[in-house]
């Protein structure tokens, strides 16, 4: 049982809603019930609600693997980088400290690195992951390649990163918009300027300051 | 005592069901059973997972076409409401002696008491003093009991429901303008569309599911208009954001219709052929010129006008609206602003082409269709018109004299405890102490009341001021079907038994009508046989499910109504040109005797309460994506609670700094009726002169200790979107 080679990964940061409902789902995995392997980044609340969800990459030479002193983590012939073996990890970190996206977990608790593994679970018997069926805004997308890159026009999937001097080709695309489009970061920016000092600092200014506690 | 009272009741977070210490811990479920999320209007389909008749977990359901397997994170948490360690497992009665407030009472015991209190108190002060009070996210079965219970057993006129604070500004707007309450499209419309406009709605936290049909949309190039004093998730990326000042969303809809006429970016062949009175309207909005609009609604020129060119000259267009522009003391007319742009564009009733308002509750559409308002017989129809009472007498088999008439609105029913008109209570499935404005009014009513009797799974804040409570079901111990937010009844499977004393809503209705000693009528075996006089009662009527039986919902994964035969497949879409209703009778689409919608010339009014020197803010409230409207559930749920455990306030920069406030300090916000402190959240994503509370929250952390019960006349919703506050960096700091 294995991946099959049409299906592809895709992330698209510019849907996220930030919901967490794939963290929230990944927990329900039957292989790690109640650990989350997603990590949901907040980039800059004070400038917009913008967020990330960052699954593992499946790296074509997975650098954790590769510092990996216990031979732990296997990377399967359909690209897969599966989570750390329990019976050989040695809990030593090497891999939650290399990895490129910051993506592996340490577990004290089970003294074990734990990572995304596409829910290979699933994906080896051609479900989708948990985190990409569940989520709302499609965010996280499972399906075949083809069909995907065709319905998202205006995204351009990337699966070449550099760190570096590290060049990173990944089986997890990143979904990169097209053309950079209008982003409101200040809501101000499309406000009637007149309107908010008539109505608001009219009244701030004589707004008694007493209050502030200072 | 309080702390006793937790200690029995919560609230407590639950997690998993098993130790936390192993990292393999799946259980193999016995049965997955196909079923619906407990909470939002969206109504995802999903399955449970049960072992041995515990809910362990959830697998998604992929085959059921509105969500696809999609769920947001409530619908992903929602079993742990199961087993429960806050469940009411007995029936309680009021006991200041016990250090819980509560001693445990025999059920049979409890509803006889119940039966009595109902009794003396009707005896004494006449039927009408023995209120209800019920909710949209029962199923459309049990709201159809709760109406025949209120009117035939309790002969009461005062039974209303908890979608006042929801859905009611639509839902008289699309009565006025199209002669139906309903989403006039199913959901596949919005991704046909070229231009979607977004009002008042933040679909990203309050309906999730609905923002991957816009992403799709937007992927084959459609524009996103946003509306909205807050750059919400959707917003972020919508090509055109309009910050809209709380309170004046039909002013930027009159002013942006002004352009349209002035540059005939209108269906005027649509206009004359399918609509009344466009004249008015057409006069009444030219005095809205871009410079005064703008002016009024805070936002730019140049974003007005791109809005008009951008709907004006659109091909195909869908209009959403969500609470932001119902919440108001004038909701309805916000909601006419919407839909005349849909009907001045000719723009309905086609593929791609559409309106839609978002229901909040799990049946906030079927909730209002079938008799739990306090002004509606079943079917949607009007309990002042006598050919409707006629109908519905001759089904229940009672004199037309007997169903009470007309009762007055949820919140009224509280002014008139404070009247002492109302003695008594019995509530369901609603918990106004943490969702009705100025909640500290709330309180006292509940603490005058003779008697009153609450049902509920959980012991809400509310639930703590009964004389006796009975443990309810929840969503997942019975059956029955809602209607989602497109209009799709589904149906809701039954996964698990109650556990203890606790049983089916249906049951305890029906048990408390034997004890009152009127149980004509009520005396149903089960949901399927309440289901099958429901379709015959709303028969004919506009809301008209006579077609729909459980098996067909099972067979076509859901079906649209209006459907009135068997062999009738259903109605998707709304209004489409050439289609029978029973009103018009062929004359045209719409619900009206000729068949042609309503332009409405709606009135601009500020909210209530306007700022001024002493409040010089906007208060605006709202929700978060992983709580639920009061919170009496997810409020319980440890990895739900977790994402967003306080309520906090949204405060711009610019506002933060000029009361030296800090992101993280602790602010003191004040209104005219109460005051509370919350965490400052100090983002650019907020118009400077608002403020953002959500409201899920109980006590001291209470948004609605401050909003404002000013109401719409027609709608009677309240306005949470607008009231007037001052704030300050609280004297307390912030104790971690």
């Amino acid at each position: 049982m294995s991946v099959s080679p049409e299906m592809a990964f895709f992330v698209d940061a510019n849907r996220c809603i930030g919901c967490q409902s794939c963290v929230q789902a990944c927990a329900e995995c039957d292989t790690h019930k109640g650990h989350s392997m997603i990590h949901l980044e907040t980039i800059q609340r004070e400038d917009s609600p913008q967020t990330v969800p960052v699954v593992c990459m499946h790296c074509d030479s997975p650098t954790c693997a590769e510092v990996c002193p216990a031979d732990a983590i296997k990377r399967t012939s359909d690209g897969v980088v599966q989570s750390a073996k329990k019976p050989r990890c040695i809990a030593c970190n090497n891999c939650v400290l290399s990895c490129p996206f910051g993506v592996p977990k340490m577990e004290t608790k089970f003294e074990l690195m734990m990572k995304c593994d596409m829910c290979y679970d699933r994906t080896s018997e051609g479900k989708k992951p948990m985190c990409a069926t569940v989520c709302p805004s499609q965010a996280l997308t499972f399906g075949p390649k083809d069909e995907i890159i065709k319905q998202r026009q205006s995204s351009t999937p990337v699966n070449e990163f550099k760190f570096g001097n590290q060049h990173i080709k990944t089986k997890v695309f990143m979904m990169v918009p097209k053309n950079t489009k209008e982003q409101y970061i200040d809501v101000t920016a499309s406000m009637n300027d007149s309107s908010i000092s008539q109505n608001m600092e009219d009244h701030l200014a004589d707004v008694s300051l007493d209050f502030l506690g200072e | 005592m309080e702390n006793a009272y937790f200690k029995k009741f919560g609230p407590h977070t639950s997690y998993q069901l098993d130790d936390q210490e192993r990292s393999d811990r799946g259980l193999e479920p016995d049965k997955l059973v196909k079923t619906h999320c407990c909470f939002c209007g969206q109504q995802c389909g999903m399955q449970l997972k049960v072992r041995e008749n515990k809910i362990i977990g959830i697998e998604p359901w992929e085959e059921f076409p509105f969500n696809r397997g999609m769920l947001c994170p409530k619908g992903v948490k929602r079993y742990l409401q199961n087993s429960h360690p806050d469940r009411l497992l007995h029936a309680y009665a009021k006991d200041p002696s016990s250090p819980e407030g509560f001693r445990t009472m025999d059920y049979d015991e409890a509803v006889k008491k119940v039966a009595q209190e109902i009794n003396k108190i009707q005896a004494q002060h006449g039927y009408d003093s023995f209120a209800v009070l019920t909710g949209a996210s029962l199923t459309t079965e049990k709201t159809y009991l709760m109406g025949k219970f209120a009117r035939l057993c309790l002969k009461t006129a005062n039974i209303d429901y908890n979608g006042r604070l929801c859905m009611v500004s639509a839902g008289a707007a699309c009565k006025k303008a199209f002669g139906i309450d309903r989403s006039a499209n199913a959901w596949d419309d919005i991704t046909k569309s070229d231009v979607i406009w977004i009002a008042g709605s933040n679909v990203a936290e309050c309906s999730p599911i609905t923002t991957e049909y816009i992403w799709a949309a937007r992927e084959k190039g459609a524009k996103i208009i946003v509306v909205d004093p807050r750059i919400t998730p959707i917003a972020r990326t919508c090509d055109l954001y309009l910050p809209v000042k709380p309170g004046r969303d039909i002013v930027l809809f009159h002013g942006v219709l002004n352009i349209m006429i002035q540059n005939n970016w209108i269906d005027q062949k649509f206009i004359n052929e399918h609509t009344v009175g466009f004249e008015d309207l057409k006069e009444h909005v030219s005095q809205w010129t871009l410079e005064k609009t703008a002016k009024e609604t805070g936002i730019d020129e140049k974003s007005i006008m791109k809005a008009a060119e951008l709907w004006g000259q659109a091909s195909k267009s869908f209009m959403l609206h969500a609470r932001g522009i119902e919440h108001h003391s004038h909701g309805v007319e916000n909601c006419l602003g919407a839909i005349n742009l849909v009907l001045a564009s000719g723009r309905i009733g086609k593929e791609g082409c559409g309106y839609a308002m978002i229901t909040g509750q799990a049946n906030g559409q079927g909730g209002r269709e079938h008799g739990q308002k306090c002004d509606q017989l079943p079917g949607n129809r009007d309990i002042e018109n006598p050919e409707h009472r006629a109908y519905i007498a001759k089904v229940w088999g009672v004199d037309e004299k007997d169903i009470p008439r007309k009762g007055v609105d949820a919140y009224e029913i509280f002014r008139k405890v404070d009247r002492g008109e109302i003695k008594g209570l019995l509530s369901i499935c609603f918990n106004p102490l943490v969702s009705l404005p100025d909640n500290n009014f709330i309180r006292k009513m509940l603490e005058k009341l003779d008697f009153y009797v609450a049902i509920d799974f959980f012991m809400s804040e509310t639930a703590q001021y009964a004389d006796i409570v009975l443990p309810g079901s929840l969503q997942e111990e019975d059956e029955g079907t809602v209607t989602q937010v497109e209009g799709r009844v589904i149906k809701i499977n039954k996964v698990v038994d109650s556990p203890g004393d606790a049983r089916a809503d249906w049951k305890i209705i029906q048990d408390i009508a034997r004890e009152v000693g009127r149980n004509h009528g009520l005396k149903f075996e089960g949901p399927k046989e309440i289901f099958e006089e429901l379709r015959v009662a709303s028969k004919g009527g506009i809301s008209d499910y006579y077609g729909i039986t459980w098996e067909k919902i099972e067979k076509q994964m859901g079906v649209f109504w209006p459907c009135p035969t068997e062999d009738h497949p259903g109605t998707p879409r709304l209004f489409e040109p050439g289609s029978w209703n029973p009103i018009a009778k062929g004359a045209g689409p719409f619900y009206f005797a000729d068949g042609k919608a309503r332009f409405h010339a709606a009135k601009y009014s500020p909210p209530k309460e306007e700022t001024d020197k002493e409040y010089p803010i906007i208060l605006t409230t709202g929700r978060v994506v992983s709580q639920f409207l009061s919170g009496n559930q997810t409020r319980r749920i440890g990895p739900l609670n977790d994402q967003c455990p306080e309520p906090f306030v949204e405060i711009h920069p610019k506002l933060a700094q000029h009361f030296g406030i800090q992101d993280g300090d602790m602010v003191t916000v004040e209104s005219r009726r109460g005051k509370a402190d919350f965490k400052a959240m100090v983002v650019k994503t907020i118009r400077p002169d608002t403020v953002f509370i959500p409201y899920h929250w109980e006590g001291k952390k209470s948004a609605n200790q401050l909003t404002n019960s000013a109401q719409d006349p027609i709608s009677k919703i309240p306005e949470y979107k607008a009231c007037a506050v001052k704030i300050y960096k609280s004297a307390r700091e912030v104790v971690q």
